[in-house]
């Protein structure tokens, strides 16, 4: 997309490649350390493809107390470090950067323990989040959190960007579902934030490391509660003849008391995109079509369901379909889990945003949203987790056309704008990464930034643990006249910029 | 002469020399007018919780009483926006109205102090990250904040978080103030999750014989599809008189034999899902009905107070320990409490609250070690007369300390906010 501003390239590090490369090779197999362009190549980019950029090099450590040397070799040498798990982030978090080298956690694959006893599964941070259900499900267990990614993404990714799902407002994201985590900060100092028991004592670190993007230290175990697998779910299939009345009737679930596990909305253009993609059979005239997933004991479920349906009736749907069995519970979400490729299949390429807002602001987010996509002459899909207010618009546009990727990229950052002004924020659960840094000015001021670049400095002096993600560079904000420069002079210049 | 620092504001100072400032910016100037003359302060709400943790060496105190009132209310989002020393019983009578609730069940330490209901406030609450017996099931207050804002050492107004509950935008602040004690922020405001409140509540108590009996139960409790909201464990303590006396006035329900040990979980949810669930319980536990006990709502809504109220204590002049540990260490736990010290067990086998009727701190150390080896970690919540701090009250390791030494710089570089509160040199 548009020309990106990252850290200040340091020339020095990149003059010392080959010695670089020589003794990192001693902290870890040969073999682990990869520097030759072609070696390079897959790493240069995560999920956030428009962005790419060859790494100094590559390593791959097999222990933490690798990667506490490698940490601690590069921070006393001064070279940037850029941490990456699957690599399946959409804000570009693990972009790399030119004189860094990329640390790869995909050899820490491992489910160290499952112990049922307690409740928790420990397990290596590369292993992916579905890996941990597959692991436990055999014994009616299951681990809460799911990421449509979670057949790709890793816990420890998840962990970085506090990832949630469908099943979110319910249960929660990834920091109400983790015990503990172990973590090597930058200059190799090996710590261990909670474990096994409940809420440790004292500040809530591992609560300060869950959603901070790489940025305050590498994560090499993590401890995740497990929960039994509810004896009943079953989900419904409604559509409505109009934005208003779907949403107000999403609103008016929650607030007669009912907690769905799951409840997703999506507008009509994504209606025909996925049901053209992955024929799930969804009411095609509809607007808007809401799925609501309801599960626990056999006669909670039909109370709930009773209910929902009594509330979708009193605003008008259009049509009310309840699964009767497993496999069709799973086609009603089939559909749902197909939307980003079946906008892949509509145009060459699509931009997906992540912004979150209340849930009863949501008819009005739409309506904008469609008027936004006529003033930039760019379709639009929209699918919004109803239950915790995450809503995901789907820009589609050619990338190959540069006055389209210009726009698309206004449009995107028009969206999120809308969405703190409606009381959101601008990531629910992407990450900020280097998609959203220059917009964190729309939701804190100078102070806010101030005390979160300070806890930064805090952990990580030198700010070599991927430097240039979440946080603006200060010239675009000051440009933007959010940061209050005087006379060239920042408010606290004994801290750094990034 | 005084050691007191006179403060140039208009700030309101009673004749003990605490500061009031009833809102924001008065907490941001005194802050600020603090950090310039290096003078700490002790940071306070209503006094609730204050016997919880050090004292701290501060020259001043400031009330946040004063910032008290709801904000915003909305209870069809799901959230509630209060200025942080809202009592908390102010915001139960407000969500109770519309048929919600604080899901993390407040504990009254009201009663352990004076033996009279304080509920205190919702800055406090966070500050101490105490949660009640639905833990195990909703979370603790950190999983229910969504949002705050507040003052720190150097006197910025600060804020993290929002009112949505899926928010990654920068750190997560609200979880690094749970349970802070006030050493890195004064709040002044604070946005809650809420949830609906459950139609209805059962509560069924079962006569173990021994120590795995109650754990092999707690282990099947928490594996079923069945959820519970409770499990408790009241050991019946026969050597102390004084105690099994308080335990049978305490737990006095028609429908429980309370002067012997007991299990007792709660179910919630509507009539006919609790009626289905304890059903599924009885089947998975293999319970017969003349082997248990059944408390209907009118007697199972005051049995949880009593536990979150933790009356079996009340007034209690001894040291009072809260530790944590993994359910599967628990009947080690037992075995090695069992007529050593009153204690009773939360959290489907988790808390631990326990009574050390000692005046030698060298229970406590063992005792600390104990979590430690097990996994978890202790509290002294509340100190005996004679408790001379030579064994620091809250739990942590050395890298622990170095890293929450370099968090408390980040936010307090002058500790100007309670310091010592929690750790010397935090």
């Amino acid at each position: 997309m548009s020309e990106l501003a990252l850290p200040k390239i340091d020339n020095s590090i990149l003059n010392r490649k080959i010695e670089i490369v020589k003794n990192l090779s001693k902290l870890t197999h040969k073999e682990n350390v990869l520097s030759e362009a072609d070696e390079l190549r897959p790493y240069e980019t995560d999920a956030l493809s428009v962005y790419t950029q060859t790494p100094l090099a590559v390593v791959l450590p097999e222990n933490t107390d690798e990667v506490s040397e490698i940490l601690k070799y590069c921070h006393s040498e001064n070279i940037k470090v850029v941490p990456r798990g699957a690599g399946t982030g959409l804000s570009g978090g693990a972009l790399p950067l030119q004189d860094a080298i990329l640390l790869g956690l995909g050899k820490f694959n491992k489910i160290l323990e499952i112990d049922y006893e307690n409740k928790c599964v420990v397990t290596q941070p590369g292993v992916t989040n579905l890996g941990i259900t597959h692991a436990v499900q055999h014994k009616g267990f299951y681990y809460a959190p799911d990421p449509s990614s979670q057949l790709a993404c890793s816990i420890g990714g998840n962990v970085a960007e506090n990832s949630g799902g469908v099943h979110s407002l319910k249960y929660g994201t990834t920091t109400n579902n983790i015990l503990g985590v172990q973590m090597v900060m930058m200059d190799g100092t090996i710590c261990r934030f909670g474990g096994k028991s409940f809420d440790q004592e004292g500040y809530d670190l591992m609560g300060l490391i869950c959603g901070s993007e790489g940025l305050l230290g590498v994560v090499t175990e993590v401890t995740v509660k497990i929960l039994k697998t509810p004896e009943v779910v079953r989900a419904a299939l409604i559509g409505f003849p109009s934005i208003k009345e779907g949403g107000d009737a999403a609103s008016e679930i929650i607030s007669s008391g009912i907690v769905p596990a799951g409840m997703e909305i999506m507008d009509k253009a994504l209606i025909e995109a996925t049901d053209n993609f992955s024929k799930a059979g969804y009411p095609r005239d509809a607007e808007l079509l809401l799925i609501v997933e309801l599960d626990g004991t056999k006669s909670e479920v039909n109370e709930l369901i009773r209910k929902v349906e009594a509330i979708c009736k009193k605003n008008n749907c259009s049509s009310l379909k309840l699964s009767n069995s497993e496999k069709e519970r799973l086609s009603f979400w089939a559909g749902r889990k197909a939307a980003f490729p079946a906008c892949g299949a509509m145009a060459p390429d699509y931009y997906c945003m992540d912004g979150s807002i209340p849930r009863g602001k949501l008819a009005e987010a739409l309506l904008e949203i469609k008027k936004l996509s006529e003033k930039y002459e760019l379709p639009v899909a929209n699918c919004f987790h109803a239950g915790d207010g995450n809503l995901h618009p789907l820009i589609m546009f050619d990338g190959n056309d540069k006055e389209q990727l210009r726009k698309t990229e206004e449009f995107g950052s028009e969206i999120l704008k809308t969405c703190v002004r409606l009381g959101g924020v601008i990531t629910g659960e992407h990450g900020v990464g280097i998609e959203k840094r220059e917009l964190m000015c729309e939701m804190f001021n100078d102070n806010d930034i101030q005390q979160q670049l300070s806890i930064k400095k805090s952990l990580d002096e030198k700010n070599l643990l991927n430097p240039g993600k979440v946080y603006p560079i200060l010239r675009k904000c000051a440009e933007e006249g959010r940061v209050h420069v005087h006379k060239n002079k920042d408010k606290f210049p004994d801290l750094p910029r990034f | 002469m005084s050691t007191k620092i006179k403060i140039n504001s208009q700030i309101f100072q009673d004749s003990n020399n605490v500061y009031y400032p009833k809102d924001e910016v008065e907490v941001s100037d005194l802050i600020r007018e603090l950090y310039k003359k290096d003078s700490p302060t002790e940071i306070i709400g209503n006094n609730s919780k204050s016997f919880i943790g050090n004292k701290t060496q501060s020259a001043n105190t400031t009330s946040l009483s004063k910032i008290s009132g709801i904000i915003d209310y909305r209870p069809e989002e799901l959230y509630i926006k209060v200025k942080a020393c809202t009592p908390i019983n102010e915001i139960e009578k407000v969500l109770s109205e519309n048929s919600q609730e604080l899901a993390f069940e407040p504990i009254d330490f009201g009663y352990i102090k004076d033996g009279k209901s304080n509920k205190g406030t919702i800055a406090g609450y966070l500050s101490c990250n105490y949660a009640g017996s639905r833990r195990f099931k909703v979370g603790s207050v950190r999983d229910h904040v969504l949002g705050f804002k507040g003052v720190n050492g150097k006197g910025d107004i600060i804020k993290s978080g929002g009112t949505v509950v899926k928010n990654v935008t920068g750190y997560d602040l609200s979880k690094l103030i749970a349970g802070s004690f006030g050493t890195l922020v004064a709040l002044t405001e604070i946005t809650l999750k809420v949830l609906p409140k459950k139609d209805s509540s059962k509560t069924v108590a079962i006569y173990p014989n021994n120590f795995e009996q109650i754990y092999d139960l707690f282990n099947k409790l928490s594996s079923s599809s069945s959820e519970i909201s409770g499990a408790v464990f009241i050991p019946e303590q026969s050597n102390d008189k004084d105690f099994s006396g308080k335990r049978n006035t305490v737990f006095k329900f028609n429908d429980l034999k309370s002067n012997v040990s007991f299990v007792a979980f709660r179910v919630e949810g509507d009539k006919i899902s609790i009626e289905e669930k304890i059903n599924n319980l009885k089947k998975e536990l293999k319970l017969n009905n003349s082997d248990i006990s059944t408390l209907d709502v009118y007697q199972s809504e005051p049995f949880w107070e009593k536990i979150n109220n933790l009356e079996v204590f009340e007034k209690t002049n001894h040291n009072l320990i809260r530790m944590v540990i993994p359910p599967a260490n628990g009947s080690k736990l037992c075995k090695y409490l069992e007529n050593n010290h009153n204690y009773f067990i939360d959290w489907c086998g988790s808390l631990f609250w326990i009574e050390v009727n000692s005046k030698k701190e060298e229970k406590i150390k063992d005792l600390k070690k104990m979590a430690n080896d097990f996994g978890g970690y202790l509290t002294v919540i509340k100190t005996s007369s004679e408790y001379d701090y030579g064994e620091p009250i809250f739990t942590v390791d050395k890298v622990r300390l170095m890293i929450s030494e370099k968090v408390k710089q980040s936010f307090d570089p002058k500790r100007i906010l309670n310091p010592g509160k929690m750790y010397r040199g935090v």
